[in-house]
């Protein structure tokens, strides 16, 4: 039983959050979510560089950058490319993200239908040329490259050979596009039941992303609360004296932790393929997408007036919460999946 | 990072899994509430089998293994729905603070009887006046001859009725500034002047009671530490309540998920199955999920020991997420009987099972520090915010 990062992955740590808190401080993350596209066009090839979206890297590497783009977000999407798309790509597909060359994301939800990553879709494909109506697709402005879900399998389609629709959205560094198919031409990645089952991996892997995204989030407001309940004074005394304020931020501390402990394990069973994965994932995308929600919730309150400000950076962290709990439907979906696991 | 038995962890959790098999046949539900004396002779039937101190050195009577066998243990006992050794206070409390503090010849004398279940230790540390506050105990010790002389009043004792030895901690200098002036000794329950007296809790049952001190008569010697070390000896005890409790409370809490979820999928007192009222089942979704979370967390703190010696902070809030989730748990399982959670007697539903846990967890948030303080020492020494007092 060994529940530790290596000693590489913790300096890969160490080395990520000196990079984004060097590059993104907090001013200049505000500037560019409310720049016209949410994101820092230059980083891409940085990631490159430094070997972030390298096809080598083990799910457990990657889950110290997940965590790690959560504490200070990410403008550019490693998410949607690494989480969501990059896992059904071919070998030739994935060199080029490793080369920074490509931006990719996965388009599933349909409009006025149940939209979570493994409801049936209509999208179709006839001939080579795929033809359909895709929404709320994440970085979807930003991707070079769309998987698509199609009605019998996975597809790599262009992004110059489809009409998107950027959408202007709450959470300014990770915005959505609906993106319309028109006879794209599409190349097949998976069919049938093939296809299916990779979905599922996909939905697990994201699962554990946004989980350990969510631990960041949740650690950065937790960091920002007890830093300002040390500083700021009232009656007196640093308002941190106070249980009404201290008690709050113990109870954001055990619920960080409980989530990180959920995030860790989903982020093994899913490197490891366990027999437990789905379960895992399941849990740790519900609790701690939920914990982060639940932070930056108390360390807004535990600001007071300022917290509630747009000049303050909390509500950015809210923001991407919120992101991250409505990914592929609110914690209650996935309890119902963990209920039926346990009950059915 | 690898969650998977060593070969060696996989051959004890396979041997224990195939002991308990073969020698527990009790009924779960009667888990932790069974009669002393019947769960007195299963404690020694434990000792014997080898499963007992499995981290204590082997001088002491112990196995001398890593804390990951005790924490297979606590996992196995509980997917057996096996009751515990009886001796908590002594295995978890006064057995590592005399392992820390004691003379060897205390050591000889105390720790192997513990271990077999035939001396049973209770706790003498809270006071009428002074629960959460311990530096305030006013019990006192005055040094008389060979002798400490001992008066004074203690409470909310658990197992002091059945109890042949405590840990007390007393005021031996009441001069000293307040934490100064403790010591901690060992006291013969069975001494002339002591007397027990049953506290009935809010379930009925008497377990836990308050101890009378009447000019007791304690040898010089039973002591832990010299005169004035009561505060830091006392201390060590409380360290290791919440350093090695983590595991007994996350497997507690996956028995009693398992417990909850055979109950939902009973049809209920109106002939309808909880399991398909989707309120009920994101409430079950929802403790297992936080069931894994402090299994988890302890697994996180159990790393950090092995590498450090230290447990990980990760794992100072266990109790308190787990004291909560323990009530929200049996809340849940008491509201499904409805009206019919009320009836006691032999018609109670699954014989009074939840009724008595669902009244008992009020007191997970109480005992063992209160939530209160728990959230305190986050406060103060995790996140480092300013001290209220």
């Amino acid at each position: 039983m060994d529940f530790a990062f290596s000693e590489e992955q913790e300096q890969l740590r160490g080395f990520a959050r000196e990079f984004l808190a060097g590059r993104y401080d907090d001013t200049r993350l505000a500037q560019l979510a409310d720049s016209p596209s949410g994101a820092d066009e230059e980083v891409w090839s940085k990631l490159a560089e430094m070997g972030w979206l390298d096809s080598e890297l083990t799910f457990l590497d990657q889950a110290v950058l997940f965590e790690e783009t959560g504490h200070r977000p990410l403008p550019a999407p490693y998410f949607s490319t690494i989480a969501l798309a990059a896992p059904a790509l071919d070998d030739e597909t994935a060199k080029r993200i490793s080369e920074g060359t490509l931006k990719a994301t996965l388009a599933w939800a349909e409009p006025g239908r149940p939209q979570r990553l493994l409801d049936p879709v209509t999208a179709s494909v006839s001939g080579g040329r795929l033809t359909g109506e895709k929404v709320l697709v994440p970085d979807g402005g930003a991707a070079d490259l769309f998987v698509v879900v199609a009605s019998d399998g996975l597809y790599a389609v262009d992004a110059s050979d489809a009409a998107v629709t950027p959408r202007t959205t709450l959470d300014g560094t990770r915005r959505v596009a609906d993106v319309r198919f028109d006879g794209a031409p599409a190349r097949a990645l998976a069919s049938g039941e093939e296809a299916r089952v990779l979905l599922g991996r996909i939905r697990d892997r994201a699962y554990a992303a946004v989980a350990l995204e969510s631990v960041g989030v949740a650690q950065r407001a937790l960091d920002l609360f007890v830093a300002y309940a040390k500083e700021r004074e009232q009656f007196g005394k640093p308002i941190g004296v106070y249980q009404a304020v201290s008690h709050k931020a113990s109870d954001v501390y055990v619920r960080l932790q409980e989530a990180r402990s959920l995030a860790y394990w989903a982020a093994w069973c899913v490197s490891e393929d366990d027999a437990m994965a789905r379960q895992a994932c399941l849990a740790a995308k519900s609790f701690a997408a939920e914990a982060a929600v639940f932070a930056c919730e108390s360390a807004i309150q535990g600001h007071g007036g300022i917290g509630f400000t747009w000049e303050h950076v909390l509500h950015r962290y809210y923001k991407r919460a919120q992101w991250l709990a409505a990914f592929d439907g609110p914690g209650r979906g996935q309890r119902a999946e963990v209920a039926a696991y346990l009950l059915d | 990072m690898d969650f998977r038995d060593t070969p060696e962890e996989a051959a004890f959790r396979a041997e224990l899994r195939s002991w308990l098999q073969d020698h527990w046949t009790g009924r779960p539900v009667e888990g932790g509430r069974g009669d002393f004396e019947t769960l007195r002779e299963w404690g020694g039937r434990l000792y014997d089998a080898g499963y007992v101190g499995l981290t204590w050195p082997a001088e002491y009577g112990g196995r001398g293994l890593s804390p990951t066998y005790q924490a297979i243990y606590l996992e196995e006992m509980s997917r057996a729905s096996a009751p515990g050794h009886p001796g908590v206070i002594g295995l978890n409390m006064a057995g590592p603070t005399i392992i820390a503090w004691g003379t060897g010849e205390q050591k000889q004398r105390y720790l192997k009887p513990l271990l077999t279940g035939e001396d049973i230790w209770c706790q003498g540390f809270s006071e009428p006046g002074s629960g959460s506050d311990l530096a305030a105990g006013r019990t006192s010790a005055v040094l008389d001859g060979d002798h400490w002389v001992v008066n004074g009043q203690k409470v909310w004792s658990s197992y002091a009725h059945k109890a042949d030895w405590c840990i007390l901690v007393v005021r031996t200098d009441p001069e000293a500034p307040k934490h100064a002036g403790l010591s901690y000794l060992i006291v013969d329950m069975h001494a002339p002047g002591v007397t027990v007296r049953p506290l009935h809790q809010i379930t009925g049952d008497p377990e836990f009671n308050e101890i009378f001190f009447d000019d007791v008569r304690v040898p010089r010697d039973s002591i832990l530490g010299r005169p004035g070390d009561g505060w830091k000896v006392a201390m060590t005890t409380l360290l290791h309540e919440r350093g090695t409790l983590g595991f007994a409370l996350s497997a507690e809490l996956e028995r009693m998920v398992n417990h909850l979820v055979a109950l939902v999928k009973e049809p209920g007192p109106d002939g309808r199955r909880p399991a398909d009222d989707p309120v009920i089942r994101d409430a079950v979704a929802r403790e297992w999920i936080e069931m894994q979370s402090l299994r988890f967390t302890n697994y996180r703190s159990l790393t950090a020991l092995l590498e450090t010696g230290i447990p990980g902070p990760e794992g100072s809030g266990v109790k308190l997420a787990w004291s909560e989730a323990n009530q929200r748990l049996t809340s849940l399982a008491q509201s499904v009987f409805g009206l019919h959670a009320q009836v006691t007697g032999d018609d109670a539903p699954w014989n009074g099972f939840w009724q008595y846990w669902q009244l008992r967890a009020r007191g997970n948030t109480i005992e063992a520090g209160t939530s209160e303080i728990l959230r305190n020492i986050i406060a103060e020494r995790v996140l480092g915010l300013p001290k209220g007092r």
